[in-house]
C-alpha cells in the first residue's frame, strides 16, 4: 500500500470512531436549549477538564505553537504563559459567572450583560462582536484542519476536500448532540494529541540529536538568538510579552465559547478545583514547542511554519503514525469547532434574532433556529477559510484583542456596583475602534506594546470614568450573602 | 459565594510575578536545567507552582466558606 493510502486511512477512521461516539452521546435524550447548549449544568469536574482542554487545546496549540517556536522562537513561550495564567484568572470570576448563571438563568455571554446591565442595546453589541471575532477562530481551526490532511496524505487530498468533510462531520454531531456530543468526541482527541505530543517531542530530539539536551546545545550554537525573544522577530521583546500574556490571560475567557463553558458545571467550586488541575495540561504544549525548535534544525526553510510539525513527523515516523499524529490533529480542529458552531448559533438565535425580530418566540423556536443555524454557520466558515491566508497566529491575536475587550464589564459587573450600563459601552467601543485603528494599519506591536492591551487599558478607564460620571444604576446581579441564605433554607424544606 | 478575599487575590498575583512581570530576569538560554534552556524549565517550574497556588487559594476560600458559613 502506499504511504498515503495507510496515513488517510488512519485519520478517516479516528474521525470516523469520533463522530460515531459523538452521534451516540446525544441519542435518547430530549433536547431542550438548555440540555442542547449547555448539557443542562450538568457536568462534574471529570467532564468540565475535558470540555475546557477541548476547547483550549485547538489546532493552533498544536500547529501554531509548534509554527511560532520554529519561525520565531523565544516569543513562542508566551503560550504556555498565558494559558497558565487564564486558568488563574478563571479561579476568581468563573465560579460568581456560574453561580449567577443558576440563579438567574443565564445561557450565554449576551444574557449576562443583558440581565447586569438592564440593556438589550449592549447584550445585543456583545452578541455581535462575540460573533464576529469568533469567526476568526474558527476559521483557524478549518483552515489548521486543511493543512494537517494535506500534510499527512502527502498531498493527494486537497484543503478544501478534507475541510469539507469535516465541516459536515462537525455540524451533524452538534446538530444531534450537542454540548454533550463534543465532550464526549473530546475524551478521544485529548488521549490522542497527549499521545502524539509525547512522541514527538521525546522521539525526536532521541533520534535525530540523541536528547533534549543536545537538540538545545546544537540549536544556542547555530541559532544563539533563536531560544530568546525577541527571537528572529524583531519586536517582540519582553515588553511585547508582558503586555501580549495579560492581554491574552484576560481574554481566556472572554470568547463567547468558553465564557458559556462555565454554565455547564454541576456546581461553582468544580470550577474552581478545575482551576487547580487544568493548568497542568499546559505541560503537554513543551512537547510541542521541543518538536517546534527540533524542526528548526531537522527540517529547515519552511516558507509556512505552522507546517513545521507535521513535515517532522511526516520525516520522522512511519506512515501509520502519521497517520495517528494527523487523526489527533484533525480532532483537535474538529472539536473546538463544534464548541463555536455551537456557542454562535445559540448567540445568534438567542440574543440576536429573537429580541431583533421575534420577541415573542418562545424557547422551543429558539432552539429550532439554533440548531438552523449550525449548518449555516458551518457553511460560512467553510467558504471563509477556503479564502484565508494568514497564519493560524496572527488570526488569533486579532481575536483575543476583540473579544479581551468584554474583561472590563464582566469583572466590574461582578465585583463594582458602581459599573453603569453607558460606562461599559462607551469602554466597549473605545477598545474596540482602537484595536481597529492600530491593527489594521498593521501599528501591532505599537512601540513594542501589544496593540490589543493598549485598547483594553483605555476601555478599562474609560469604563470607570463614564461610569463614575453617569447616575447610580442598581445592580440586579449582586453576589450577595442574603440570597444564598434564601437558597438554602429553600432547598432544605 | 462572596467576593474573592484578599488573601486568596494576593496569592493569585504569585503567577503573574513569577511568569511575566520577571521576564527579563528569566529570559535566557543558560544555565540549561535537565538540559532544556532557562526560559523554558522556568516557565514548566511555574506551571506547577501556579498549580499549587490555586490549590492553596481554593484551601483559603474553602476554609472561609467554613468558618463563616452565609
Amino acid at each position: 500500500m502506499k504511504p498515503s493510502t495507510v496515513a488517510i486511512s488512519v485519520i478517516f477512521f479516528i474521525v470516523f470512531v469520533a463522530s460515531v461516539v459523538g452521534f451516540r452521546a446525544g441519542a435518547g435524550r430530549k433536547m431542550n436549549l438548555e440540555e442542547w447548549s449547555i448539557a443542562g449544568r450538568s457536568f462534574g469536574l471529570l467532564f468540565m477538564w475535558l470540555l475546557m482542554a477541548g476547547e483550549i487545546y485547538t489546532t493552533f496549540a498544536f500547529l501554531g505553537a509548534s509554527g511560532w517556536a520554529y519561525s520565531r522562537g523565544g516569543p513562542a513561550l508566551y503560550i504556555m504563559a498565558y494559558i497558565t495564567l487564564g486558568y488563574v484568572i478563571s479561579f476568581y470570576i468563573l465560579p460568581y459567572i456560574w453561580e449567577l448563571g443558576s440563579r438567574h438563568g443565564l445561557q450565554t455571554q449576551s444574557d449576562f450583560f443583558e440581565k447586569r446591565y438592564c440593556s438589550k442595546g449592549l447584550a445585543l453589541l456583545v452578541s455581535l462582536v462575540g460573533v464576529l471575532f469568533v469567526i476568526p477562530y474558527l476559521q483557524i481551526q478549518l483552515t489548521g484542519l486543511g493543512i494537517i490532511v494535506q500534510v499527512a496524505s502527502f498531498d493527494q487530498i486537497q484543503r478544501s476536500t478534507s475541510m469539507l468533510i469535516a465541516v459536515c462531520l462537525v455540524a451533524l454531531f452538534v446538530f444531534f448532540g450537542g454540548m454533550r456530543a463534543v465532550a464526549w468526541v473530546s475524551v478521544i482527541k485529548d488521549f490522542l494529541m497527549i499521545l502524539a505530543a509525547l512522541s514527538i517531542g521525546i522521539y525526536v530530539p532521541v533520534h535525530y540529536f540523541g536528547g533534549v539536551g543536545p537538540l538545545f546545545h546544537t540549536l544556542s550554537t547555530t541559532h544563539p538568538a533563536h531560544l530568546v525573544m525577541p527571537g528572529a522577530t524583531k519586536t517582540m521583546g519582553h515588553l511585547w510579552f508582558i503586555s501580549t500574556v495579560i492581554l491574552s490571560a484576560c481574554g481566556f475567557y472572554m470568547w463567547p465559547h468558553t465564557f458559556g463553558a462555565a454554565f455547564t458545571a454541576k456546581n461553582g467550586s468544580i470550577l474552581r478545583r478545575n482551576a487547580i488541575v487544568t493548568p497542568l495540561y499546559t505541560i503537554s504544549l513543551v512537547f510541542i514547542l521541543i518538536a517546534g525548535f527540533a524542526a528548526v534544525l531537522v527540517v529547515p526553510g519552511l516558507a509556512n511554519g505552522d507546517m513545521s510539525l507535521l513535515m517532522l513527523a511526516r520525516k520522522s515516523f512511519p506512515p501509520w503514525f502519521l497517520g495517528v499524529i494527523g487523526g489527533a490533529g484533525a480532532l483537535t480542529a474538529m472539536v473546538p469547532a463544534a464548541i463555536i458552531i455551537l456557542t454562535a448559533s445559540t448567540l445568534f438565535a438567542k440574543n440576536v434574532f429573537r429580541p431583533i425580530f421575534a420577541p415573542q418566540m418562545s424557547e422551543d423556536k429558539v432552539s429550532k433556529l439554533a440548531k438552523a443555524m449550525v449548518l449555516v454557520l458551518a457553511l460560512i466558515s467553510f467558504s471563509l477559510a477556503l479564502h484565508s491566508s494568514s497564519t493560524l497566529v496572527a488570526l488569533l491575536l486579532l481575536g483575543y484583542a476583540g473579544v479581551t475587550q468584554f474583561f472590563p464589564g464582566v469583572v466590574l459587573g461582578l465585583f463594582w456596583p458602581r459599573v453603569t450600563a453607558i460606562g461599559v459601552t462607551t469602554g466597549l467601543v473605545a477598545g474596540l475602534a482602537t484595536i481597529a485603528t492600530l491593527m489594521l494599519s498593521h501599528r501591532d506591536p505599537f512601540h513594542g506594546v501589544n496593540a490589543g492591551f493598549l485598547a483594553l487599558a483605555l476601555n478599562f478607564a474609560m469604563t470607570v470614568f463614564v461610569s463614575l460620571a453617569t447616575p447610580v444604576q442598581a445592580n440586579p446581579l449582586p453576589l450577595l450573602t442574603d440570597l444564598s441564605r434564601v437558597f438554602k433554607t429553600k432547598a432544605l424544606s | 459565594m462572596r467576593k474573592p478575599s484578599l488573601l486568596a487575590v494576593a496569592i493569585g498575583l504569585i503567577p503573574f510575578i513569577g511568569m511575566c512581570f520577571s521576564v527579563g530576569w528569566w529570559d535566557r538560554v543558560s544555565p540549561m536545567v535537565f538540559g532544556l534552556p532557562f526560559n523554558l524549565f522556568w516557565l514548566i517550574l511555574w506551571i506547577l507552582l501556579s498549580s499549587g497556588c490555586m490549590a492553596f487559594a481554593n484551601r483559603v476560600e474553602e476554609r472561609r466558606k467554613k468558618d463563616q458559613p452565609l
